[in-house]
């Protein structure tokens, strides 16, 4: 065992010298020399690559953290709604959780990304649903608290705006991640005994009093494990983000392995932060376990 | 009031299904034919039917389609064969050994008249289904060892294995693909190379043994202590036991979530073509790259979605009937 380990650091130092690739971190700190799509803060092609790399786990951060969010709201939503003892509810909300399971992440993706640039008109025609908010071909435009977009030339200026890269890749993690919370919402909702409904309506309670005060907080205890780890799934699947030109962790790392040729560098950087993530959502996992016995 | 919601949403739910099948079918064009397309108004399934072979086939030589067409077909077959429970027996093995041979010769040719197809040229719906298959076949014994180690009572031998599976379910698959895409090459001796098809497969299998190995835990963990211990009073040793009291119950309780880990698994196999390689997902991205096509990437998608849809869903499908049934070989 050991025996091989050495042989692969001896193949992997000969080939690193005779392709005469730097090996070490201090590439980190030279100038990264190209541009970011969408830094998530200031950032410019003179910055150093730790300064670009720092920005693409921000960008991973800021999708991870408006996915998980929207994920959750929908996929209760949905959940709840396979409960629901309407047969029409019931039936279209488990059509879209049969459907969305089936198909990859990747293609879902590539999906929202030819329906944002191909369906939707240029920003001169761009659709209008609200006040303020603009749906084109460019992105999607809303209106933030300091001003509102603007039709200038070509496309929109103030006000805020997702990316076509942005939007499908949010869309596309949370309407797929949605459909495996709306599972977990319903397995945890059926796994409380009858008798608590029985029991909560007894006491005169509604059906959405029943599900707010009584099966709620017991089912909670059933959702959270398998919940954490769906939302360190969308986590880890956002790195898809390189496969439709979102600026994330991956994708930067993936250009800086192409322009400095220092792939092992690159990829334990990836590593890293993915297990950190990992390593501390399970620990937190385990808090909570440990709290609720 | 409840009915007056149910009725309200009943409408918008079919108008908005009227106005899918409108786009999709109706209005549709399914002639090979770009300018109709764009004069139209519904969906362009032309692309697809131009595309087609493409699609289906990637880059392998035009003349020779009918050589992945029949190994798809053959593949399939195999799959569906072993899906049915009477034909769990260890005769099952020879026919997938056999039914993998012909597919080799098939797809590589090289004899009896058949010329040979390198495996760069391999492409679309048959690189798919081969990803997967020879993934799952690798990753599932190591899976079995990995589970097996997880429980083990040596703590070196636990620790490795605890410390890889959390590794490989911690990061990313795109992380290991890329790993097996750059940087592999930089650990074998010079003048060595491994193509990147092989490299691919590699990553896969890691990546999905990880998995497996978590499901087959959750079987081991579902045997009662009473099977162990009785298998220690009846003197079988540690090999003997795991071999023919544990694991064929504990595999059998993992039925239908390994099929669930493989639907996963056959979804994720659509990664590789973040580091070029033609699986089906790919050939049709690059069908879009040309020009007389460009601008017809929801319905691609659309079918990409289609055909993925009809192999995971007979696989779910058929992991719930096995759900259903009652379990085997358990209980008294």
């Amino acid at each position: 065992m050991l025996g091989v380990a050495a042989l692969l650091l001896f193949n992997t130092l000969a080939n690193l010298e005779a392709r005469r690739i730097a090996s070490g971190f201090a590439f980190l700190w030279r100038e990264a020399g190209f541009e970011i799509g969408e830094p998530a803060f200031a950032y410019s092609a003179a910055d150093s690559y730790a300064r670009a790399l720092a920005v693409g786990l921000a960008n991973t951060f800021k999708v991870a953290v408006l996915g998980i969010a929207a994920a959750t709201l929908l996929g209760t939503g949905i959940g709840l709604l396979r409960l629901s003892k309407n047969t029409l509810l019931h039936s279209l909300a488990a059509a879209y959780v049969e459907f969305v399971r089936n198909v990859p992440l990747l293609v879902q993706l590539f999906f929202w990304y030819a329906l944002i640039t191909e369906a939707l008109p240029h920003p001169r025609a761009a659709l209008h649903p609200l006040p303020g908010v603009f749906l084109s071909n460019r992105g999607v435009f809303f209106p933030s608290f300091s001003s509102t977009p603007v039709l200038e030339g070509f496309n929109f200026t103030g006000g805020m705006a997702l990316t076509p890269e942005f939007a499908a890749l949010l869309a596309g993690l949370a309407l797929y991640t949605a459909a495996f919370i709306a599972e977990i919402v319903r397995a945890g909702v059926l796994a409380i005994e009858r008798g608590q409904w029985d029991a909560a309506h007894a006491l005169g309670l509604s059906w959405r009093q029943a599900l707010r005060h009584v099966v709620a907080p017991q089912a909670l205890r059933v959702i959270v494990p398998p919940l954490t780890s769906q939302y360190l799934n969308l986590t880890k699947n956002s790195s898809l983000a390189v496969a439709i030109g979102y600026p994330d962790l991956v994708s930067i790392a993936n250009t800086t392995i192409n322009q400095t040729g220092q792939a092992i560098e690159g990829i334990a950087i990836i590593m890293a932060v993915y297990l950190t993530i990992s390593l501390a959502i399970s620990g937190f996992m385990n808090w909570y376990n440990a709290r609720l016995k | 009031m409840n009915r007056v919601w149910t009725a309200l949403l009943a409408v918008i739910a079919l108008f908005l299904a009227w106005k899918f099948v409108d786009w999709a079918f109706i209005e549709a064009v399914w002639q090979p034919d770009a300018r109709a397309c764009r004069a139209a108004h519904g969906a362009c399934w032309g692309f697809i039917a131009d595309k087609h072979r493409f699609i289906l086939f990637g880059t392998y030589p035009y003349e020779e389609h009918w050589r992945p067409a029949a190994a798809t077909l053959l593949l399939i077959s195999l799959w569906a064969f072993s899906s049915i429970r009477i034909f769990w027996k260890w005769w099952l093995a020879l026919v997938w050994l056999f039914g993998l041979l012909i597919i080799a010769f098939l797809m590589w040719g090289g004899l009896g008249g058949l010329p040979y197809v390198e495996n760069e040229r391999w492409g679309g719906l048959i690189l798919t289904l081969l990803l997967t298959t020879f993934g799952l076949a690798f990753a599932f014994p190591l899976s079995i060892l990995l589970a097996l180690g997880r429980r083990s009572t040596l703590p070196v031998i636990r620790g490795m294995c605890v410390a890889y599976i959390e590794l490989v379910r911690g990061v990313p698959l795109i992380s290991l693909l890329f790993m097996a895409s750059v940087m592999l090459p930089l650990f074998l001796p010079a003048g060595v190379s491994v193509d990147k098809l092989l490299r691919a497969q590699i990553a896969l299998i890691l990546f999905a043994a990880a998995y497996l190995a978590e499901v087959v835990r959750g079987g081991l963990q579902a045997i009662p202590a009473h099977q162990y211990e009785a298998a220690n009073a009846l003197g079988l040793t540690y090999f003997q036991s795991t071999l023919w009291i544990v694991l064929p119950q504990a595999l059998r309780i993992a039925v239908p979530p390994l099929v669930n880990t493989f639907i996963g698994f056959f979804k994720d196999t659509s990664l590789v073509l973040i580091i070029g390689l033609f699986d089906l997902l790919s050939t049709i991205k690059v069908s879009l790259n040309d020009p007389a096509w460009t601008g017809f990437g929801v319905e691609a998608y659309l079918f990409a979605a289609a055909v993925y849809f009809v192999f995971c869903f007979a696989m779910s499908q058929y992991s719930r009937r096995l759900e259903r049934q009652e379990p085997v070989g358990q209980g008294r």
